[in-house]
């Protein structure tokens, strides 16, 4: 940790995506429609390509020489500042789309934010990402409504992934001076909008948030969940076991 | 190739002295190069045989997602992550396309996905190879790749309007895909001593699985002639056997690595390679269901299929009631 803000905040956002992309993108040929692994290796796609600018700036700012392949496969999990929403496992498809849901109600907003940040460079990454973000929460919105608004067994799978996965949508917003450096008071604003969104598309999607309101936290500050160690093992493996290798 | 186990229907070429008024009609048609639209007079056998490639063609795009996906999580660079990703969905969107193309003939995607998960439809048989290291990446890219463009640049010209017109776009892309294959065996083999392994043992294994895809000998496939008269096929097996066997030979020597092959080289006199002969053997077995990945392949599609049943059913469910709230609002 370099202490600069700026670098910490960029693995944050750099981490999300990628580990979200690493997840999704886990799917093809597997999904349950052809239309679907062709949209969701989109998604990936757009993730990892966030992900590049995102790590790739986060390197220039530590300037240790580390570049976004040497930060995405090279470090630790403990040393990994994503938040623990996009590392939850894949589960059925309605967990795959819920995460996506519940990350791209709070990704878009936050990119539209950042976007006006007196940080060109973060300026410049969101501005670049936010129109990619727009598709991804309209298709996770549209079906979470039909989804959830379905038939009884989609239904009740949509609802359960979201009592799963409520839980992690806490550290999306809670703010630390990390972000408040870069983001200044902006976050209060996404919060809001983010418990407005969500509570609109589930009423719509007649999908009940659930009542135990503890949200789990730790991701940004580096302690995460098992899954994201087995994760990185799968990703990392080449990099580890060909040190210094050229691909 | 992609569709290397189909049977055409017709039984011996007839001449077009032979052939009944409409028959014949048809016949004149494709000898004058007319492209063959999907509402226009066909006889069944064409009709048939071309249900048959095109829906194979459509499988193996399907189910060759599965060997490449299976290192989509272990790309070892974020580049390399992402010209998988897309270079998977591709395959996704060829085999949308061909889907789509075979509809246009009367057959619905739903009855192609239940032949090829019961068994029924074959798809081609380098997909029931294991890619057991980064380097099959690249060798499915170089050699996979490759020689699907060999037969599919034919194809762009078959005589079946939107299976032609699917095949301009396929071969687009298909040949991105070669170079992105051959760009990673040339990284490979400009690296460690263990890259280079690598590569050797890829080439190794996909060798001839790669000669394979373009099916039996002219002498076994007693079918080719009536696809060749219809057009639906351009050139034999062999023929395009030999074509890539001479295009990839010098590829594989400007890597520094060594085709596994005793018996192969270059005749002066036919001017392309002498090599050895596929284990038809293998082949066959590997078609019959027996290769070293044909039961995972098809595990995999099918749980896929049936794990996202509730998905599909779901969203039916949605457009229903939404159907039924618009007409009670009217």
């Amino acid at each position: 940790m370099t202490g600069n803000p700026i670098y910490e905040f960029a693995l944050r956002m750099g981490d999300n995506c990628l580990i979200l992309g690493q997840n999704v993108s886990a799917w093809c040929g597997h999904a349950p429609v052809l239309e679907e692994d062709i949209a969701l290796a989109n998604v990936a796609l757009d993730l990892i390509g966030q992900t590049r600018m995102w790590l790739g700036f986060a390197g220039e700012v530590e300037g240790k020489g580390r570049n976004a392949d040497d930060l995405a496969f090279l470090r630790d999990a403990r040393a990994f500042r994503n938040c623990l929403l996009v590392e939850q496992p894949n589960g059925d498809f309605g967990q795959t789309l819920m995460r996506q849901f519940l990350f791209d109600a709070w990704h878009h907003p936050m990119l539209k934010a950042l976007a006006g940040s007196a940080n060109v460079r973060v300026a410049e990454v969101a501005e670049k990402s936010v129109k990619e973000a727009a598709y991804h929460l309209d298709r996770s919105t549209g079906l979470v409504i039909r989804l959830g608004d379905g038939s009884d067994e989609s239904h009740n799978r949509m609802q359960a992934a979201l009592d799963g996965l409520w839980r992690y949508t806490g550290e999306l917003y809670a703010t630390d001076a990390i972000d408040e450096a870069v983001i200044g008071r902006g976050f209060s604003a996404i919060e809001e909008q983010y418990k407005n969104y969500t509570s609109k598309i589930f009423d719509e999607a007649t999908l009940t948030i659930p009542e135990a309101t503890f949200m789990h936290k730790g991701g940004k500050s580096g302690l995460h969940s098992e899954a994201l160690g087995a994760m990185l093992a799968d990703m990392q493996i080449l990099q580890r076991s060909h040190p210094g290798a050229q691909w | 190739m992609y569709a290397q186990e189909v049977k055409s229907t017709g039984k011996g070429v007839k001449s077009l002295d032979e052939m009944e008024p409409l028959e014949r009609a048809f016949q004149e048609k494709v000898n004058a190069d007319i492209k063959i639209e999907p509402k226009d007079r066909m006889p069944d056998g064409y009709r048939k045989t071309l249900i048959r490639q095109i829906s194979q063609h459509a499988h193996s795009e399907i189910v060759g997602q599965l060997p490449e996906g299976n290192w989509i999580t272990r790309a070892p660079t974020l580049e390399r992550k992402a010209i998988l990703i897309a270079k998977v969905q591709d395959e996704a969107g060829h085999g949308l396309y061909l889907y789509c193309a075979a509809e246009t003939l009367g057959i619905s995607r739903d009855q192609m996905t239940e032949q090829l998960l019961s068994g029924k439809a074959k798809y081609s048989s380098i997909f029931n190879y294991p890619t057991l290291t980064w380097a099959d990446i690249g060798a499915i890219g170089w050699l996979v790749d490759g020689a699907a463009i060999m037969n599919q640049v034919p194809l762009q010209r078959c005589s079946f309007g939107p299976y032609s017109r699917a095949m301009i776009r396929v071969c687009k892309e298909e040949s991105f895909h070669q170079r992105q294959g051959y760009d990673i065996m040339m990284k490979l083999c400009d690296g460690t001593q263990a890259q280079k392994e690598m590569a050797q043992d890829a080439l190794d294994r996909w060798w001839w699985p790669s000669l394979m895809m373009f099916g039996p000998s002219d002498a076994q496939s007693v079918h080719s002639a009536q696809s060749m008269a219809w057009k639906i096929k351009q050139d034999t097996n062999d023929e395009l056997r030999q074509k890539f066997v001479d295009q990839t030979v010098p590829q594989a020597k400007y890597l520094s690595l060594t085709v596994p092959d005793p018996d192969l080289k270059w005749n002066e006199e036919k001017g392309g390679h002498d090599f050895g002969e596929v284990d038809w053997a293998e082949f066959f077995e590997v078609v019959a269901g027996n290769g070293p990945c044909n039961a995972d392949r098809m595990a995999a599609r099918r749980k896929a299929w049936s794990d996202g049943a509730w998905f599909r059913d779901g969203l039916m469910a949605h457009a229903q009631k939404k159907q039924t709230r618009n007409v009670a609002a009217e």
